[in-house]
């Protein structure tokens, strides 16, 4: 788990951050502003880009061929972001994303990373025994299913799409929305009704 | 950022066997690394190629940083670790330099 910054720390942040103003390299303003952008995002765009998936086959074609094109169109910030990965989960696959160093994570669709995706002992178990972590956050995957791990190492991100439950049929993208948490679109949860 | 010229072709196409190095630049010295250590040595298939990046062991020095391919490589998951389940398997991307025809 990560620990919250320390006065320390945010000392050496302002030292660093008076450094590279003083060789011009970042303002101000750019940090509040990339601030911003983190700051208004949150699993609730990724959500929607799901739902709207579950219900739309012109926006899941689009999804699964451009993903940061079709963030773009629910109004996620993708500017200078990296490619987007969509990892489709069907009933003979299970897809789990992990960092093993660091901690890569689409935060424009799903804000900030959670402090266990962070954690020495999720990056360093999720290559080795996805299934026994996957138990230890409640989800059983079936024998029958495989899983691919994702090693999020350089230049993508990743964003699974969760397998949609049956008895949603009729339901509004609204409603759908509401039931993709953010562990579903990482593959340490899945999407119920 | 340097205005380093894309890197030829991709060598490797989707489907390759490829072998990922067994080095260990860590023991030279300082250095900045995208290859997981626990594939280095390992077996592992193209699955495709992603484009060309800027490669970050450059990067995370300022220095120049030609562009390097980048690929998707699958490994099965039971041979890394001595453990684990058939079929499981686990996709990282690597970089062209450090992948050799297997």
């Amino acid at each position: 788990m990560a620990a919250p910054p320390s006065g320390a720390s945010l000392a050496l942040l302002d030292k660093l951050i008076a450094a590279l103003s003083t060789k011009g390299l970042v303002s101000e303003a750019e940090i509040t502003e990339r601030q911003a952008i983190t700051d208004r995002a949150s699993p609730e765009i990724g959500a929607r880009m799901v739902a709207r998936a579950w219900t739309d086959p012109d926006y899941y074609a689009l999804l699964m061929r451009d993903g940061k094109a079709a963030a773009e169109a629910m109004g996620a910030s993708m500017a200078g972001a990296p490619e987007l990965g969509v990892l489709e989960n069907t009933p003979s696959q299970h897809h789990l994303v992990v960092c093993t160093l660091c901690s890569c994570y689409p935060r424009a669709l799903l804000g900030y990373p959670p402090g266990w995706y962070k954690s020495f002992a999720y990056r360093s178990r999720a290559v080795r025994e996805p299934r026994a972590v996957l138990a230890e956050f409640g989800l059983h995957i079936d024998e029958k299913t495989r899983i691919r791990v994702h090693d999020s190492t350089a230049d993508m991100r990743y964003l699974v799409l969760p397998m949609r439950p049956v008895g949603t049929e009729g339901w509004s993208e609204e409603q759908l929305a509401g039931i993709v948490t953010r562990n579903a679109m990482i593959g340490t949860g899945i999407a119920t009704a | 950022m340097s205005a380093a010229p894309d890197s030829p072709a991709p060598r490797f196409a989707a489907g390759a066997q490829v072998r990922v190095k067994d080095d260990w630049p860590e023991t030279r010295g300082p250095c900045h690394i995208r290859t997981p250590y626990y594939v280095r040595g390992r077996l592992g298939r193209v699955v495709r190629p992603l484009g060309a990046f800027p490669n970050p062991e450059d990067l995370a020095f300022a220095r120049p940083a030609p562009r390097r391919q980048l690929y998707h490589v699958l490994f099965e998951q039971p041979p890394i670790w001595n453990e684990g389940k058939a079929g499981d398997t686990v996709m990282v991307e690597i970089f062209e330099h450090w992948l050799e025809e297997a």
